[in-house]
C-alpha cells in the first residue's frame, strides 16, 4: 500500500515537471521539424556558402511586418518582395520609426511560411537577433542578409518572411 | 440473498460519531465522505445551472436585454469551470467513495484521513473562485480554457482562479491516489482484477488519467500566473514565448480531462443495464480493454481542439486519424450495452430509463464529435454553437444523465428508502424532452454560423435560440424537481422502505448488505462468492 501511494504521488510530481518540460520540448521539436515557421537563429555565412547554384531556379521571397499595439512605432519593409536564386546571398532593409517622444526598446520576432520552407531560410544578419533601441522620433533602416538553401523543396515557389515588433519592458 | 453471511449488519446503528462537527467535518468514513461529495456536487450543479439560466435568458432574444457583454463572458467561463470541476468531477468521486469499497469488499478507502482532506479542500477552492464575482473587474471571462493572451489581460481574478485550480488539482490527485491504493491493495480475497465490477475498473483507469494530467494543468496555470505577475514569457510572444504553446499544454490535459468526466459514466451505465436487462454484461473483458484503449488514445489526440490555429498538414492528418480511432473502443462499448439488452427481460425503472437515454444521446454526441474531428470540416464548425451542442450532448445527456441514473440506482441503498417511481419517471421524461429542445437546435445554429461565447447575435438565429432557451428553462426546472425527489427520498416521504437487494436483477456485493448501508461494512472481511458478482469472466 505504501509503495502504491509513493509511486503514484511521485508520478504526479513528475507530471507537474513534465508541464514545464513541454516548453523546451516544444521549441526543440519545432526547430528540428520547422513546424510553426520557426527558423533557427543566426547562421554563420561560412556554413551556407559554396552551394551548387542553379541559376535558372527562381523563388519569390515576400516580406511582411506588423507592430504590436503596445509599441508606438512605424515598421515596414522597404521592398515587399524579391526574386531570389537559392544559394546566393541577398540583402534587404526594413524601415522603422519611433513615433513617440520617448526612447523605446523593441524586439522583433519572426517566422517563415510555408512551414516546410522555414528550415531552408537562413539569415546571416538580422536586426531581429538583438534588441533595438530607437530614440524619440528616430528613424532607421534595419538590415537583413539571408540565403535560401538550395535544398529547398522544388514545389516551394513563394515564401513569406514575417516580422512582428514588440515593446520590451524596461 | 441473505445478508447473514456478510457479518456487517451487527454494526448497523453504532459507531456513528456524535455531533455535526465530528460526524461531517472530521469524518474519515468513506460513506459519509461520499455523501458530502454528492451533496457538494448537487449544490454546484444548481449554482452552475443558475449561471446557465442567465445565459439562456440573455440569448432568448437578439440584442442585449439583461446583462452586459463582459458579465456574459464571466457567466460562460464560470458556468464551465463550476460544472466541470464542481459538479461532474466531485459527483463521480462521491460515487467512488460510496461504492468502490463496498463493491470490492473493503472496509473503507485506503487513506481515510487524506480522504477527508480531499473533500474539505473543495468548498474553500470554490468559495475562492466564486468570490471573484464580487471583485473589481469581476470573475475570469476568457473562457474555461483560459487562453493567453486574453486571460492575461483580465484583472486579479486570474490569481484566484489559478489558486482555486491548484487546490482542486491537489484534491483530485489525492482522491485518485486513494482510489488506486484502495483498488490495488484492499480487494477482498477472491476479488481478482477481472472480477471487479466495471464501475471499479473505469474508476481505476480514470484515477490514472487524473494523476497524469491534473499536474500538467496545474503547471500550465502556474505559467500563466508567472507570466502575469513575475514577468516570465512562457506564452508571451514579445518575450520569445508562444501563446499557441499554452493551447498545446492545456489540451494535453484537456482531452484526457473529458474522458475523466465520461469513463466513470460508462462504469455506472455498465452496472445499471445488466440489472434491468436481467442478463450479465455482454463482453465484460472487452469493456475493460476498450476503457483502457480510450484512456490511452486520449493522450494523442489533443490538437484536434486546435485544428484552426495553423498546423502543418501532417499534424492535421495525424490528429484527425488518431481521433477517428477513438470511435472503435467507444463503439465496442455501445455495442456491448445494446447486446446486453438484446433478448433481456427488460423493465424500465427510472435508472434504466436514464441509462437507455444515455446510450442514445451520448452516441449522438459522439457522432457530432466525429464530425468535428474531420479537420477540413472543423474549419467551418470551429468555435460555433455546433461545438456547444456537441459537448453538451456528451456532458449533459452523457455524464450528467449517468450521474442522475446512478443516484436513482443506488439511493435506495444509501438511504434505505425507495424513491417515488412515479416522480422519478416524470423527472426522466421532463428532462429528456427538455434537454433535446435545449441542445438539438444548437446544432442548426452552429451549422448556420452562430459563434459561441457571444451575448448577442444576428436576427436569423432568433428562432432556434428561443427554442433552446425554452428547453433550457424547462430542463433547469426539472433539476429543481430532482432535488425535491432526492430530499423526499432521504426523508422517507411518500416512499417505501428499500429491500436489501433493491432491484430484482441486481448483482454485486453492494446488494448483499442491508439497506440503508450500515455505517461500517465488511469490517471482518467480505466473503466473495462468484455467484454474487455480476461480471465473472469465464476463465
Amino acid at each position: 500500500m505504501k509503495k502504491t501511494v509513493l509511486k503514484t504521488a511521485l508520478f504526479a510530481v513528475l507530471m507537474f515537471g513534465f508541464a514545464f518540460a513541454l516548453i523546451p520540448l516544444y521549441n526543440t521539436f519545432c526547430e528540428i521539424t520547422g513546424l510553426n515557421g520557426k527558423t533557427s537563429g543566426q547562421v554563420e555565412a561560412s556554413l551556407v556558402k559554396n552551394q551548387v547554384i542553379d541559376e535558372n531556379r527562381k523563388v519569390i521571397v515576400q516580406f511582411d511586418s506588423s507592430v504590436n499595439s503596445e509599441l508606438n512605432w512605424e515598421f515596414r519593409p522597404t521592398e515587399f518582395e524579391m526574386e531570389v536564386i537559392p544559394g546566393k546571398f541577398y540583402h534587404t532593409e526594413f524601415y522603422a520609426k519611433n513615433l513617440s517622444s520617448k526612447d523605446i526598446t523593441g524586439q522583433a520576432t519572426y517566422s517563415v511560411t510555408p512551414a516546410k520552407a522555414s528550415l531552408y531560410f537562413n539569415k546571416t544578419e538580422c536586426f531581429c537577433f538583438t534588441k533595438q533601441t530607437l530614440k524619440a522620433h528616430e528613424e532607421v533602416k534595419m538590415p537583413v542578409t539571408f540565403i535560401v538553401d538550395t535544398k529547398l523543396a522544388n514545389d516551394v515557389k513563394i515564401m513569406t518572411l514575417s516580422y512582428t515588433f514588440f515593446k520590451l519592458e524596461s | 440473498m441473505s445478508h447473514a453471511e456478510t457479518h456487517s449488519h451487527d454494526h448497523d446503528h453504532d459507531h456513528k460519531p456524535k455531533g455535526f462537527v465530528k460526524r461531517w467535518l472530521m469524518t474519515t468514513n468513506h460513506k459519509d465522505i461520499g455523501t458530502l461529495y454528492l451533496i457538494f456536487s448537487l449544490i454546484m450543479f444548481i449554482f452552475g445551472g443558475a449561471l446557465a439560466m442567465i445565459i439562456r435568458l440573455e440569448l432568448f432574444q437578439p440584442g442585449l436585454q439583461f446583462v452586459q457583454p463582459d458579465f456574459f463572458n464571466q457567466l460562460t467561463t464560470m458556468h464551465a469551470l463550476i460544472m466541470v470541476f464542481g459538479a461532474v468531477m466531485p459527483a463521480f468521486v462521491g460515487f467512488a467513495n460510496w461504492m468502490i469499497p463496498i463493491m470490492i469488499g473493503a472496509p473503507d478507502m485506503a487513506l481515510p484521513r487524506m480522504n477527508n482532506w480531499s473533500f474539505w479542500i473543495l468548498p474553500f477552492a470554490f468559495t475562492m473562485l466564486a468570490s471573484t464575482f464580487f471583485m473589481d473587474g469581476g470573475a475570469p471571462a476568457a473562457g474555461w480554457t483560459l487562453y493567453p493572451p486574453l486571460v492575461l489581460q483580465g484583472g486579479h481574478n486570474l490569481a484566484f482562479a489559478v489558486f482555486a485550480i491548484h487546490m482542486l488539482g491537489i484534491s483530485s490527485i489525492m482522491g485518485a491516489i486513494n482510489v488506486i491504493a484502495t483498488i490495488m491493495n484492499m480487494r477482498a480475497p477472491n476479488m481478482g482484477y477481472l472480477k471487479m465490477p466495471l464501475f471499479v475498473w473505469t474508476w481505476l483507469i480514470t484515477a490514472f488519467l487524473l494523476i497524469a494530467v491534473m499536474p500538467v494543468f496545474a503547471g500550465a496555470v502556474t505559467m500563466l500566473l508567472t507570466d502575469h505577475y513575475f514577468g516570465t514569457s512562457f506564452f508571451n510572444a514579445a518575450g520569445g514565448g508562444d501563446p499557441v504553446l499554452f493551447q498545446h499544454i492545456f489540451w494535453f490535459f484537456g482531452h484526457p480531462e473529458v474522458y475523466i468526466m465520461i469513463l466513470p459514466s460508462f462504469g455506472i451505465i455498465s452496472e445499471i443495464i445488466p440489472t434491468f436487462a436481467r442478463k450479465p454484461l455482454f463482453g465484460y473483458v472487452s469493456m475493460v480493454y476498450a476503457t483502457a484503449g480510450i484512456a490511452f488514445l486520449s493522450f494523442i489526440v489533443w490538437a484536434h481542439h486546435m485544428f484552426s490555429v495553423g498546423m502543418p498538414l501532417g499534424g492535421e492528418l495525424f490528429f484527425m486519424y488518431a481521433t477517428f480511432l477513438i470511435s472503435i473502443p467507444t463503439g465496442v462499448k455501445v455495442f456491448n450495452w445494446v447486446s446486453t439488452m438484446w433478448k433481456g427481460s427488460m423493465t424500465f425503472e427510472t435508472p434504466m430509463l436514464f441509462a437507455v437515454a444515455f446510450i442514445i444521446l451520448f452516441t449522438i454526441g459522439g457522432f457530432s464529435g466525429l464530425m468535428l474531428a474531420i479537420a477540413p470540416a472543423d474549419f467551418q464548425y470551429h468555435d460555433t454553437y455546433f461545438v456547444v451542442a456537441h459537448f453538451h450532448y456528451v456532458l449533459v445527456t452523457g455524464a450528467v444523465f449517468a450521474i442522475i441514473g446512478g443516484v436513482y440506482y443506488w439511493i435506495p441503498k444509501w438511504t434505505g428508502n425507495m424513491y417515488s417511481e412515479r416522480l422519478g419517471k416524470i423527472h426522466f421524461w421532463w428532462s429528456v424532452i427538455s434537454v433535446n429542445v435545449l441542445f438539438f437546435p444548437q446544432h442548426f445554429l452552429g451549422l448556420a454560423g452562430m459563434p459561441r461565447r457571444i451575448p448577442d447575435y444576428s436576427v436569423q438565429f432568433a428562432n432556434w435560440n428561443m427554442w433552446s432557451s425554452i428547453g433550457g428553462f424547462a430542463f433547469g426546472l426539472a433539476q429543481i424537481f430532482f432535488c425535491i425527489i432526492v430530499w423526499r427520498t432521504i426523508k422517507g416521504k411518500g416512499t417505501s422502505k428499500a429491500t436489501d437487494r433493491v432491484w430484482e436483477g441486481a448483482k454485486g456485493l453492494e446488494w448483499f448488505i442491508p439497506s440503508p448501508a450500515p455505517h461500517h461494512t465488511f469490517q471482518d472481511g467480505a466473503p466473495v462468492n462468484d455467484e454474487h458478482l455480476a461480471h465473472v469472466s469465464s476463465h
